[in-house]
């Protein structure tokens, strides 16, 4: 394992396979137990630098570090010295100074928690920055898709929707290329980015020729905070094209499963009906996050302060 | 068995052999016997073995079939789990972080049970001491013990163990080294020269957990 977790690129499938198999340890540790609380973090200080707002990242990581024992010190923009002026390099060597042993740090520029990395002796964990990357995402995903279909070796994923302004996307197609999924982008072309030839995963415009063929369909969120021009003709129309509901479903195989990293625009890219369904993981998603997030804390702090840093 | 002999002479690099496969054998019985007689009647039904990975956990399983055996109850009826206690080391931060293990605790939990912990080697006590850090958070058991395979002495913390296989005197550059069928291919114990420091032994007894 490398001192930070930056893109999910950076993994290769030893680190990989590594945080799943400690994330599963992890859950049957602390499985059917009353107190869910582990003592390997004690004294360690882990910043949660939240510039963007975020609900279910935030606390999934500052309830991950404290399960693990570590102090938690949430820190958002909002309130701070960053409303006077203060830069973000001004803002993590502050934070640093005051004994932070790992910076969670989620940024509106892609590219952030890089710089970040450059600056700070401590672990940096990318939890989202811009439109670039989410590798804890992706590692949730991962590992929701292990649990339930039982492997990630040849599984045929589909991510469908707003690719372009999409982190969870671009961090997931690295990932789960990695672990050996076979991935399909599915999008309008507008919403695909300049160069997706180039990624490992087959691009394609239409959703139910797709959707019969898939173990895993990913709905991604249309980041409507991120639209400046207008990528579709009407929300109606690209909801007809590529949301996913009940008629949809029902096309599916017997097995396959729903994804979606959240927050859900119910009724636009994935109904209701199918959100609440059996095949839908999402709530699973939510909590194995906390899994996957623990293990990655633990496995980039657990060793910290010896000079050869974590070892896998 | 010679095949098994020549194997760990081979990958002994110069260590004697203390035990082999019988000895293993007559020592899993004998501690099985001495764990039913110590519970007693009264306790036997509460019995719980937990084993610390890696060789702790076949080590309980053995334990587990022959006391069932013993006792001429179904086979798999008495229960056994694992406690992993690398979360729970005292000495991540100097050592660096290893990969963990499964830990899996029997239906019925741990609660006033008459708990035996195993493990292969004790030395320092460390891994004892974590592992009953580690069990406070799974439940209130009734009774801990402890049984292991091989005690070498050189503890570090005040911790004894319940049931030893063989005593066996080393000095703290030397390595003791348990190998187990279910997991090495072959049974037997070898001490080795060229040991670690005493805080580090479940290292020196694991090898094979260094990825």
């Amino acid at each position: 394992m490398r001192r930070h977790l930056l893109s999910a690129a950076d993994l290769d499938l030893a680190d990989a396979t590594l945080i799943l198999d400690t994330a599963e340890q992890i859950d049957s540790a602390l499985a059917g137990r009353e107190i869910k609380k582990l003592p390997t973090l004690r004294g360690r200080t882990v910043v949660n630098l939240f510039f963007e707002d975020s609900t279910r990242t935030r606390i999934s990581f500052e309830l991950a570090a404290k399960r693990l024992s570590a102090d938690v010190i949430n820190f958002a923009a909002k309130g701070s010295s960053v409303s006077k002026g203060e830069s973000l390099k001004d803002t993590a060597l502050t934070l640093e100074a005051m004994g932070a042993d790992a910076i969670v740090c989620r940024h509106s520029a892609s590219g952030a928690p890089h710089r970040l990395a450059v600056w700070v002796q401590g672990s940096v964990i990318n939890a989202g920055d811009g439109t670039h990357e989410h590798p804890t995402q992706a590692l949730l995903d991962a590992y929701t898709i292990r649990r339930r279909l039982g492997r990630l070796d040849g599984v045929r994923v589909s991510i469908v929707g707003d690719v372009l302004h999409s982190r969870v996307a671009r961090s997931n197609v690295l990932l789960l290329d990695t672990l050996g999924a076979q991935v399909t982008l599915v999008a309008p072309p507008t919403l695909l980015p300049v160069g997706v030839q180039a990624w490992p995963a087959e691009v394609s415009y239409d959703l139910d020729s797709v959707l019969v063929k898939a173990d895993v369909v990913m709905m991604l969120r249309v980041q409507q905070e991120r639209m400046n021009a207008s990528f579709f003709p009407s929300t109606r129309e690209y909801s007809r094209r590529y949301g996913l509901d009940a008629r949809r479903m029902a096309a599916l195989s017997e097995d396959a499963i729903v994804m979606h990293p959240g927050p859900m625009n119910r009724g636009m890219e994935i109904a209701a009906e199918v959100a609440d369904s059996v095949r839908s993981t999402i709530v699973e998603q939510v909590s194995n996050g906390l899994s996957v997030r623990m293990a990655v804390l633990y496995l980039l702090l657990g060793g910290a302060g010896s000079s050869e840093g974590a070892v896998a | 068995m010679p095949a098994a002999q020549i194997a760990a002479e081979s990958a002994s690099g110069g260590g004697r052999t203390v035990l082999d496969s019988s000895a293993i054998a007559r020592i899993v019985d004998r501690i099985a016997h001495e764990i039913i007689e110590r519970a007693g009647d009264d306790h036997l039904p509460a019995l719980t073995l937990l084993g610390i990975p890696t060789r702790g956990g076949p080590l309980a399983h053995r334990l587990g079939r022959r006391i069932a055996v013993f006792t001429e109850r179904e086979h798999d009826s008495i229960p056994v789990g694992t406690v992993d206690i690398t979360l729970y080391r005292d000495d991540l931060r100097s050592h660096g972080v290893r990969p963990l293990s499964p830990t899996f605790i029997p239906d019925g939990g741990i609660e006033g049970r008459h708990v035996v912990l195993v493990d292969d080697v004790l030395y320092s006590g460390r891994t004892v001491r974590a592992a009953l850090d580690a069990l406070r958070e799974v439940g209130r058991p009734g009774v801990v013990q402890l049984a292991v395979l091989v005690d070498r002495g050189h503890r570090e913390l005040p911790i004894r163990a319940d049931y030893v296989g063989k005593n066996l005197p080393t000095s703290a550059s030397e390595q003791v080294r348990v190998r187990l069928t279910e997991i090495d291919g072959v049974d037997d114990v070898l001490v080795l020269p060229g040991g670690n420091p005493p805080g580090w032994a479940p290292a020196a007894a694991r090898p094979a957990e260094q990825r």
